[in-house]
């Protein structure tokens, strides 16, 4: 494949990680998934910027974030499919 | 692999370094300037100013005096000049280094003022220079290296690739038999479960566990917040990492996939179980980690970089990588390896890794690091607690 727009580490992770610049709402997407080496498609439905995290699904309000296959953190708010992922609707179950 | 190779200085007590400094040392704050003086009259020596060393009492400063013995005693250094106020614990530090076999005298200030002491401590300090500098390197084997690891600025692209690209050396380097070390206690919140089952043994796994809850223990103790902007940074943040779980996942690539650990450090604490990974504890910040991986004899360091992260040390060399394209562009005078091809995937993390062990080893030889190119030297004491 051609170089990837985001890319996700396992495939049970909710989130991938946006590797290019210039991601705006609207456009389709082709990410990576690394430990499976499987191609996914997702819309942003943001802007994402270099190194920020679209959602790959759907995450209510108080799900675990998965990421690494782990859980990082929860949702603050309900995230929609493609929507950007950070400090404004995921926060740390630590401190 | 045939065995790797790299030129180093053989030190008195065997140990190899890869740099050859007189480092002109001050056990205090006090003595600051007088230490300065003589780096500035004998040309090619090292002064180490720090803010500390007045004061401190138990293990807080039991640390201090690990710390600077550690420091004269890496194998990157070739002898010290050591300067305090009085004689008494700037003794206990030449003590402590003259213990590896290397030359090293002390001298004080009280008594003295600082015009004599910086006269007859530099007259010492151009004989130290004068021989260190007839040092030849010689051909050593790669289980002669130390090598440390941490680190800075992390953004996402740092748990993808860059800290990777070091945990792929780690596990290629650690069947050879080099020394190697990770810290940044409180950077693996989130992630301890799986720090704790990475130790070679239940026993390793606990000890790493009970210094892990003791640092939390501090957190707890003082925070007024969430520590969001502190731990992750304002900078992490800005680069996409969002929690201090998620900077723990990323942080814990460094070690590889496969390599345990075998020991945990105290802070600066020189290993003795032999080669291997070790675990030590503590600061997450970058040069407060490095100087105290620095004083336990690591002689060369590994540092991921997301965002930026500029550290150097005066004495442990600090290869620094990014996988952040934008940041490998834009701060390009820092970065002594660019694995951004990871993520466009034109390169793999196996090729990044050996791309990595040959911009070290090629460190090692002599070749400066970015970081020393710019002057980078940070010298940064942890503090356990306040003065007496």
């Amino acid at each position: 494949m051609s170089a990837p727009h985001f890319l996700v580490h396992t495939k049970k992770d909710a989130v991938g990680v946006v590797v290019v610049e210039g991601v705006q709402a609207g456009m389709p997407l082709t990410g990576w998934v690394m430990d499976t080496d499987a191609t996914i498609s997702v819309a942003a439905r943001d802007p994402i910027p270099l190194g920020h995290k679209i959602a790959l699904r759907e995450i209510k309000k108080g799900e675990a974030i998965i990421k690494y296959g782990h859980d990082v953190g929860q949702a603050s708010a309900d995230v929609g499919e493609g929507r950007h992922v950070h400090v404004h609707n995921v926060k740390t179950k630590r401190w | 692999m045939d065995r790797l190779r790299f030129w180093g200085y053989r030190r008195e007590n065997g140990r190899v370094g890869i740099r050859n400094h007189v480092v002109i040392l001050p056990l205090d704050d006090l003595s600051n300037a007088a230490c300065e003086a003589v780096a500035n009259n004998i040309k090619g020596c090292l002064a180490l100013p720090h803010p500390y060393g007045r004061l401190q009492f138990g293990e807080d400063l039991e640390l201090h005096f690990r710390t600077l013995i550690g420091t004269g005693s890496s194998p990157n250094v070739a002898a010290v000049v050591v300067i305090g106020i009085e004689p008494g614990w700037a003794g206990r530090v030449v003590e402590g280094i003259a213990k590896t076999g290397k030359s090293v005298e002390g001298f004080a200030i009280e008594g003295n003022g600082d015009l004599r002491t910086i006269e007859k401590a530099s007259r010492k300090a151009k004989e130290f220079i004068q021989s260190a500098s007839e040092r030849r390197r010689e051909e050593c084997d790669i289980r002669d290296l130390w090598i440390s690891v941490k680190c800075g600025e992390s953004d996402t692209t740092s748990g993808l690739a860059s800290n990777p690209t070091v945990g792929n050396l780690i596990d290629k380097l650690d069947p050879l038999g080099v020394t190697s070390c990770f810290g940044e206690t409180s950077e693996i919140t989130g992630a301890e479960q799986v720090c704790a089952s990475r130790g070679e043994t239940p026993e390793v796994g606990r000890k790493f566990l009970a210094a892990w809850s003791a640092y939390n223990d501090v957190i707890e103790q003082f925070k007024t917040n969430d520590l969001s902007e502190s731990q992750p940074t304002k900078g992490n943040i800005a680069g996409g990492l969002t929690t201090i779980e998620e900077k723990a996942f990323g942080n814990l690539e460094k070690i590889g996939r496969k390599t345990k650990y075998i020991e945990v450090l105290k802070p600066a604490e020189t290993p003795a179980k032999g080669p291997g990974l070790y675990f030590m504890d503590t600061s997450s910040a970058a040069a407060e980690c490095v100087t105290l991986q620095a004083a336990a004899g690591f002689v060369v360091h590994l540092f991921p970089t997301g965002q930026g992260n500029v550290i150097g040390n005066p004495i442990e060399p600090v290869i620094k990588l990014t996988a952040n394209p934008r940041t490998a562009r834009e701060m390009v005078e820092h970065i002594d390896l660019d694995v951004s091809g990871i993520l466009r995937r034109e390169m793999t993390l196996d090729e990044a890794g050996d791309r990595l062990i040959e911009i070290t080893l090629r460190t090692c030889n002599g070749r400066l690091t970015a970081a020393e190119a710019l002057g980078h030297r940070e010298f940064v004491l942890t503090r356990l607690y306040r003065s007496a």
